[in-house]
């Protein structure tokens, strides 16, 4: 008799599992998705070459061995070489577009031939690197130093030169690393995207409840009774995008608020830039509320995808781990998640420092999901009810 | 004060309700009584303008102060004040700030919303308790909070949808007393219901239901004069009585015999009872008990459909 129970409750609690589709579907998909984008992150199956790590070149000699020592990165297949002057350099670094940018100082081909031969003063190269891709920098001065020697060694023996004296197993030249940052003398915060991420992150968790709020309120006949008010559907669904819009606006304040009292987060660039993705990326939570609310069925089923949707936006939006890091491919293919966007933006404004002109982009691109998110839930929305 | 002409939706091929309408006027109670599925949630859905009706249309007020739901919807709603079958009240704001909430999406604000509020509570007993949350609240408590929330914004037309579904007997007495107190104050109150003991409490005029259709819309003396007999008897008996004889014989109708029990339904209870008595001993069935009783809605639904209403 126990084992014919045993086997009823079993039995019953499989096909209770196994019928719910949706949170089969869940318990497949979420660790395929999340395990396929961080083993693609950390190598992928080894099949394709590793990734190009972009950096930039200024070349202020314009020397021989400058020359040849940029067309000796640019030909290494470890590196993606861009060169510009030292400004766009510096600021291709600042914005987070390369690993490193490498400024050659005047006199540079010179100066190496000297140190090594003779042992005269190094010259000094400035290589600005983005502080939140720190990990990067021995990776650089180590490029460096082998392509400077590569470089050379061609030009002094295309010159006739003899062997390098015994000097010359240290390095001819020098380098100085400089973190750019928003100011100079302020030290990167790492806390600073950090918050970033996981503030997106919460705050759309905030948005799930948003729209599982007005699926419970239709459960519950609240939506009912606020159909029969005298109220334009428009307002009804208006209230809840201002609602939710606020909700969010008002965490991202609390934890900036912490970031910045506890963390010494800094918004060292533009404060009505870092306003204006904020409301952006406010509203863009308000509306994925309401999406959800107009593709969901019950609160419980949607509950659960839509946090299996959100870790996959804040996952490719970079809140766990920087864009950085992820393969070429998806760096570019995550251009079309929103939150990328908000993490871009929200760094910017903070860390990275950079003008208004910087916030542009990422608001309007949240702006456009949100416009997206709302057109798509006004169309799918539900208004009659179920039939009875 | 409520008129609905001609009502009719349907859900891909199925028909739910079907050529229906209904009046309610000032000061009246009429009951929308059907068994589940009849299409008495899809017709108070129309009438509160949830659902657009496929022909027919919705009339609130009258005279010149008529207003067509599907032409005014925004005015027409606010003389109307909906009780859904569910409680549609937030469990975590207060009693009060249920109803100022409700009153405001009506456009109240200021005193006049106070005044509404405090008017409300009081009604359904619940003045004193306006600070507290629902999630403290009985059942029954809840159930009168979720009349109050439609009452707040003084409507003309109150439509409640099965309101005392899951509440206790001491709860729905207090709640057919709210609504025999806004009866009298000229409200037009439209019940739908599938207890027939609260229909006939409380209804004046009754509109049955079956298969999205009106079957019948009547008094409930209208209503009772269909039947062929609203007195019932009741006897045990022994064995097995010829059914159709009696119905030749005696002045019984519908005869059913479950067992021991047989039930008729007489016209004249002074009358039919003696004869039916002296019809059973003749026969040989000793009657060891016999009681009577008045037809009720049950039979009039069964009369006219052929089936019982909770089927």
């Amino acid at each position: 008799m126990h084992l014919t129970a045993l086997r009823a409750l079993v039995r019953k609690d499989l096909v209770l599992y196994f019928s719910n589709r949706r949170a089969l579907v869940m318990s497949i998909a979420a660790p395929i998705v999340i395990a396929a984008f961080f083993g693609s992150i950390f190598g992928g199956s080894g099949q394709t070459g590793p990734a190009r790590i972009p950096v930039a070149l200024a070349d202020r000699d314009a020397s021989a061995l400058s020359r040849a020592l940029a067309a000796s990165v640019a030909a290494d297949p470890a590196f993606s070489l861009e060169q510009l002057d030292e400004a766009g350099a510096i600021e291709r670094a600042r914005q987070g577009k390369v690993r490193a940018a490498v400024v050659l100082p005047p006199g540079f081909g010179q100066q190496v031939s000297a140190a090594l031969v003779a042992g005269g003063t190094k010259p000094i190269v400035s290589v600005h690197y983005d502080p939140s891709q720190a990990s990067a920098m021995p990776l650089v001065e180590g490029m460096l130093a082998r392509h400077v020697m590569q470089a050379l060694g061609a030009t002094l023996a295309g010159s006739g030169a003899g062997a390098p004296p015994a000097s010359a197993f240290g390095l001819p030249f020098t380098t100085r690393a400089v973190a750019s940052t928003a100011k100079v003398d302020v030290p990167y915060n790492g806390y600073a995207h950090a918050f970033a991420g996981m503030g997106v992150q919460f705050i759309l968790f905030m948005g799930i409840e948003v729209g599982v709020g007005v699926l419970l309120a239709r459960r519950q006949g609240l939506w009912k009774r606020l159909r029969a008010a005298p109220l334009s559907r428009s307002l009804l669904l208006g209230s809840h995008i201002v609602s939710g819009a606020i909700t969010a606006l008002v965490l991202l304040a609390i934890i900036y608020a912490a970031a910045i009292g506890l963390f010494h987060v800094r918004i060292d660039g533009s404060v009505a830039g870092f306003v204006a993705v904020a409301i952006a990326f406010a509203l863009l939570t308000s509306s994925f509320g309401l999406l959800i609310a107009a593709i969901g069925k019950t609160p419980e089923a949607t509950r659960g995808l839509a946090i299996f949707a959100t870790l996959v936006l804040v996952m490719l939006g970079g809140a766990w781990v920087p864009s950085f890091v992820f393969p070429p491919w998806l760096q570019t293919a995550s251009l079309v998640v929103p939150t990328r966007w908000a993490v871009d933006g929200l760094d910017a404004m903070t860390w990275r420092g950079l003008g208004i002109e910087a916030a542009v982009a990422p608001t309007l691109v949240l702006l456009g999901f949100a416009a997206l998110f709302t057109a798509i839930a006004i169309w799918r929305f539900e208004w009659e009810e179920p039939r009875s | 004060m409520l008129e609905a002409q001609g009502l009719r939706k349907s859900y891909g091929s199925r028909v739910v309700v079907d050529d229906l309408s209904l009046q309610v006027g000032a000061g009246e109670i009429v009951g929308l009584l059907g068994p589940n599925g009849a299409g008495k949630s899809t017709t108070v859905a129309m009438l509160c303008g949830l659902v657009v009706a496929e022909r027919g249309s919705v009339f609130v007020g009258s005279g010149n102060d008529r207003l067509a739901l599907g032409v005014d919807a925004q005015a027409a709603k606010r003389r109307i004040g909906v009780v859904p079958q569910e409680l549609s009240i937030y469990e975590n704001l207060g009693a009060a700030a249920n109803l100022e909430l409700f009153g405001a999406l009506y456009g109240l604000a200021g005193t006049l919303l106070k005044e509404r509020v405090a008017a409300a509570l009081a009604l359904v007993g619940l003045a004193d308790r306006a600070s507290e949350k629902p999630q403290a609240f009985s059942g029954g408590m809840k159930r009168r909070l979720n009349i109050a929330a439609a009452l707040v914004h003084d409507p003309d037309v109150l439509i409640f949808d099965e309101p005392t579904v899951g509440v206790d007997p001491q709860s729905r007495n207090a709640i057919f007393d709210n609504l025999e107190t806004l009866r009298e104050r000229g409200k037009a109150l439209l019940y739908t219901t599938h207890y027939m003991e609260e229909a006939e409490r409380l209804c004046s005029r009754v509109v049955i239901m079956d298969h999205g259709r009106v079957v019948a819309s009547d008094t409930l003396a209208g209503l009772y004069r269909r039947l062929p007999a609203v007195e019932t008897l009741e006897l045990e008996i022994d064995g097995i009585a010829d059914l159709a004889a009696l119905v030749r014989e005696t002045p019984a109708t519908r005869p059913v015999q479950d067992g021991t029990r047989l039930h008729v339904g007489v016209a004249d209870l002074g009358g039919a009872a003696p004869a039916l008595l002296a019809w059973l001993a003749a026969r040989g069935h000793a009657v060891h008990r016999i009681s009577s009783g008045r037809a009720d809605l049950e039979d009039v639904f069964l009369s006219l459909t052929g089936r019982q209403l909770r089927d």
